[in-house]
């Protein structure tokens, strides 16, 4: 009896030291004391609700992205065909995602249905219709497994650019990870203060254009789209003075440059100190803008924004080494915020906040407050009814429930896992079901010792009988919270990760530790066990 | 030197109550799906409808109508203004129906609405949630209260009547259920309902007892908390689900607690009718049932009542659910197992 007693003993201490290993680093004073090197690293971290920050489901707009890679591949293969002589006509993308475009001339179709199939693997011809006119009709589609690649490397690319974005921006802890199946993008941002300003830099584009602008055209022509090869577009412009004005501005359709290019991009003031962004470009984008400057002397280079046209200089020279800015109607703080978005790269695709979730810091601590007042209250309230009730077995369960929490919270620690405000709930919650398993035993015990057992062997058939039925009853509560950290999200799953948490600590502790204190007090006092 | 509720063991006779409380049941089942069905299914919260929700803490007593005022010009659909969390809390609640317009574009006008108020305000919670993630969000929920259900039915099947391969049959079917309507793309939520009543033709149909007087206690359990929400005109939202996934397995708990004690004494008192032994069961387990149900109901109401604005809702779940599981499993459950008759060779009883 002592000799098995000495090793649950044993056993039950070891599970307390391992608790404190794991609970020890959550506390501030002991993370940045020397005894943190020696430690684990795992934490319990706060949730959103709890700290304040910002919950957001991006949506990745997949078909905009694969929109333009068509449309990039059809003028590459335009491109293309007229070295080789073959004449192709307008490439369009349609709604249905297919690249449409004429051959001129008919006979020239197996020599391009060869440059397609060798140098476009990706496209696949969906169709080609002989035209009465001599001419072929062609619709090209993307094959499904370079769709599927496609568009994975779209999502894997936003998730990095937006990581880079939050790096600018310096939140502590980003979580940002992708949901490749309905292409989303989740981020978690905790302690974010400034929400709005972090959903326009996460939100923007930061698709960067060059675009030759047509001074010769009419802008009230190209509006109506009577204007081949060019389009309509407004620039904005903000005079010293602060007044806004939008001048109608047409541009060619072709993109001489994009910003892809940028390797670096700060902030600075141009000459009537207003504020603008300054951009180097790599070695590529440097010789790229230098033949494209080189050949467009004296036209105006439109610097294209997400569709706003931001500034259109006239190109005075040749420009060399790489260098460019944009000047226009913004703010230093915008200024800023745009040097951020260029610097971090382009979004393949636009995205759209889906969900937002954010909390304020002084509610989160309000939060706190509240649950600790409320976990305190029930607490106390539950332990002096066990000790009213059972008298000495009822301080046994009350230790129990100390333990018990301690566990959970060490658990909590060691898996790294993340305390909500569900999560307060849920060790409230079990407060009131930990005590169930010692209940049981107790009650039963009382049963036998009415059945005129001895007490050990009331304890003994009590404590067995017991098991069983609680191992039957907290599994399919366990089941519950397993689904419910399966289906939930955020703080749901914090809960489901203290309920399970809590119900296999109340198990261990009601059926091991407070068998080891039972036996213990019965072996001093062997009738004590009456008094249940 | 302890307290008892009971010196002796209890002789009360549930059995005989079973009509009267079944009655009872049915009555708070009418009343809740009544509401249910009168108010058009239950009112979802922005989880599930999609929506925006602002909370803002202002300095002084707040003026409900005045805020609805001032944002009424903003033409935002479905607008609702309602004060929140306890008094002196100064807390409003600012909720909107699905909107076109960014959270952001919204937030700053109402944010430049309230300010003409002369009475400072802070924005403590923004929630935005687009129509397809609420879509999402309550597919999702009904697949976890299927799951539960089914996992939860097939573990008692097998753990109760050591019929392992029945529990098995049952998940095939339902598995097949579940194959078969999801081809004429019925929606998941009628999905769900359909499933968990195949699931209990099947445990009548294979004589999974157990497993059927279990899950017909928390189906109970469940509807009559939805009923009561909807006769409050609570929400639901993803907590309101949380919080019904757990009352479904404190029902389980408690429910299976009582079922424990009755497959004993079958044992123990062979020849004694099922009611005498069911009676006996839930008079042996009758204190440890008042003594959990009662703390746990004290911790909740704690909870109800100090937790806060935000998790009261949840807490009231838990509390209408805890407290109805309690019942059920005692007059509802055994009710379901005594029309049952478990074990072939049990004797009939006599009338009651």
């Amino acid at each position: 009896m002592m000799q098995s007693l000495r090793w649950r003993v044993g056993l039950a201490l070891f599970v307390a030291v391992l608790g404190a290993i794991y609970l020890l680093p959550t506390l501030s004073g002991v993370r940045n004391s020397p005894l943190s090197a020696v430690l684990p690293d795992s934490t319990i971290n706060l949730g959103l609700d709890l700290q304040g920050g910002m919950h957001l489901t991006l949506g990745v707009d997949m078909d905009k992205a694969l929109e333009n890679n068509l449309s990039r591949r059809g003028r590459d293969l335009r491109d293309e065909a007229r070295e080789k002589g073959l004449v192709i006509l307008r490439p369009t993308v349609t709604k249905a995602n297919t690249l449409e475009f004429v051959l001129t001339k008919a006979e020239q179709q197996g020599e391009l249905e060869t440059l397609i199939k060798e140098n476009y693997t990706s496209l696949a011809i969906q169709q080609s219709v002989a035209l009465p006119d001599g001419r072929v009709r062609y619709v090209l589609g993307m094959t499904p497994a370079a769709r599927g690649y496609y568009e994975a490397m779209t999502l894997d690319q936003a998730v990095k650019t937006i990581r880079n974005r939050i790096d600018q921006f310096g939140v502590a802890e980003p979580d940002i990870r992708p949901q490749r199946d309905d292409h989303r993008i989740i981020i978690q941002l905790p302690g974010l203060k400034e929400r709005e300003r972090a959903i326009e830099i996460l939100g923007k584009t930061a698709h960067l254009e060059f675009k030759l602008v047509r001074d010769d055209a009419d802008p009230e022509k190209a509006r109506l789209g009577m204007v081949p090869g060019a389009e309509f577009a407004i620039l904005k412009d903000k005079l010293p003075n602060g007044v806004e004005r939008e001048i109608p501005i047409v541009l060619e359709k072709d993109v001489v440059m994009t910003g892809e290019y940028v390797e670096e991009a700060t902030t600075g003031f141009d000459n009537m100190n207003r504020p603008v962004v300054l951009m180097r470009f790599d070695p590529t984008g440097a010789r790229l803008f230098d033949k494209v400057t080189g050949e467009n002397v004296n036209r105006r280079l439109a610097i294209v924004l997400d569709g706003v046209v931001y500034s259109a200089p006239n190109i005075n020279e040749r420009i060399s080494g790489g260098r460019a800015s944009i000047s226009g109607s913004f703010s230093v703080e915008e200024a800023r915020d745009l040097a951020i978005v260029l610097r971090a790269g382009a979004l393949p695709a636009p995205v759209h906040i889906l969900e937002e979730r954010s909390v304020g810091p002084s509610l989160g601590q309000e939060s706190i407050d509240k649950g600790v007042t409320a976990a305190m209250l029930g607490g106390a309230a539950v332990c002096v009814f066990m000790a009213i009730y059972y008298g000495m077995a009822g301080m046994v369960a009350n230790m129990c429930l100390f333990f018990n929490i301690y566990l959970i919270l060490g658990g909590m620690a060691a898996f790294g896992a993340t305390l909500t405000l569900p999560g307060i709930a849920g060790i409230i919650l079990t407060l009131g079901m930990a005590v169930d398993a010692n209940v049981l035993i107790f009650e039963r015990i009382r049963e036998e010792l009415r059945r005129g057992l001895t007490p050990r062997a009331a304890l003994n058939e009590g404590f067995s009988r017991a098991t069983l039925t609680i191992v039957d009853a907290n599994l399919t509560t366990v089941i519950a919270a397993v689904i419910l950290y399966q289906f939930g999200t955020g703080p749901i799953r914090g809960f489901a990760v203290t309920l399970t948490l809590g119900i296999l600590a109340s198990m261990f502790t009601a059926v091991f530790v407070s068998r080891i204190m039972m036996d213990f007090w019965v072996s001093k006092r062997p009738d004590a066990c009456k008094s249940i | 030197m302890g307290l008892s509720f009971f010196k002796q063991e209890p002789k009360i006779d549930f059995v005989g109550a079973r009509f009267i409380c079944l009655g009872l049941s049915a009555l708070l089942l009418l009343v809740g799906l009544a509401s249910l069905a009168l108010k058009g299914g239950p009112r979802y919260g922005i989880d599930f409808a999609g929506g925006l929700m602002i909370q803002a803490k202002f300095e002084k007593a707040p003026d409900v109508e005045a805020i609805k005022k001032v944002l009424d010009s903003l033409g935002l659909p479905g607008l609702v203004v309602q004060s929140f969390g306890q008094e002196g809390d100064n807390e409003v609640l600012i909720r909107s129906g699905q909107t076109e317009l960014t959270t952001d574009a919204v937030k700053t006008q109402i944010d430049q609405a309230l300010a003409g108020l002369d009475n400072a305000h802070e924005v403590q919670r923004v929630e935005m949630v687009g129509p397809k993630v609420g879509a999402d969000l309550r597919n999702k929920a009904m697949e976890a209260m299927f799951y539960a259900v089914l996992l939860i039915s097939m573990y008692i099947s097998g753990r109760f009547e050591q019929r392992w391969w029945a529990a098995g049959a049952m998940a095939g079917g339902l598995m097949a259920t579940v194959y078969v309507f999801h081809q004429f793309g019925i929606p998941t939520g009628g999905l769900t309902v359909l499933l968990i009543a195949v699931s209990m033709v099947l445990c009548l149909y294979l004589k999974l007892n157990y497993a059927l007087g279990a899950v017909v206690a928390l189906v109970h359990d469940v509807i009559i908390t939805i009923g009561i929400f909807s006769l409050l005109d609570k929400e639901f939202d993803l907590t309101t689900i949380a919080a019904l996934l757990t009352i479904i397995g404190y029902s389980l708990n408690d429910t299976i607690i009582v079922f424990d004690r009755i497959r004993e004494n079958l044992k123990a008192m062979k020849g004694e009718p099922l009611a005498t032994v069911i009676n006996k069961s839930a008079n042996q387990t009758l204190s440890r049932t008042i003594l959990t149900s009662g703390t746990t109901l004290l911790v909740v109401a704690c909870l109800y009542f100090f937790g806060g604005g935000v998790i009261h809702d949840f807490a009231l779940a838990l509390l209408v659910g805890i407290g109805v599981g309690t019942y059920s499993s005692i007059f509802i459950a055994a009710a379901i197992l005594l029309a049952l008759k478990p074990k072939a060779d049990a004797p009939t009883e006599q009338p009651a």
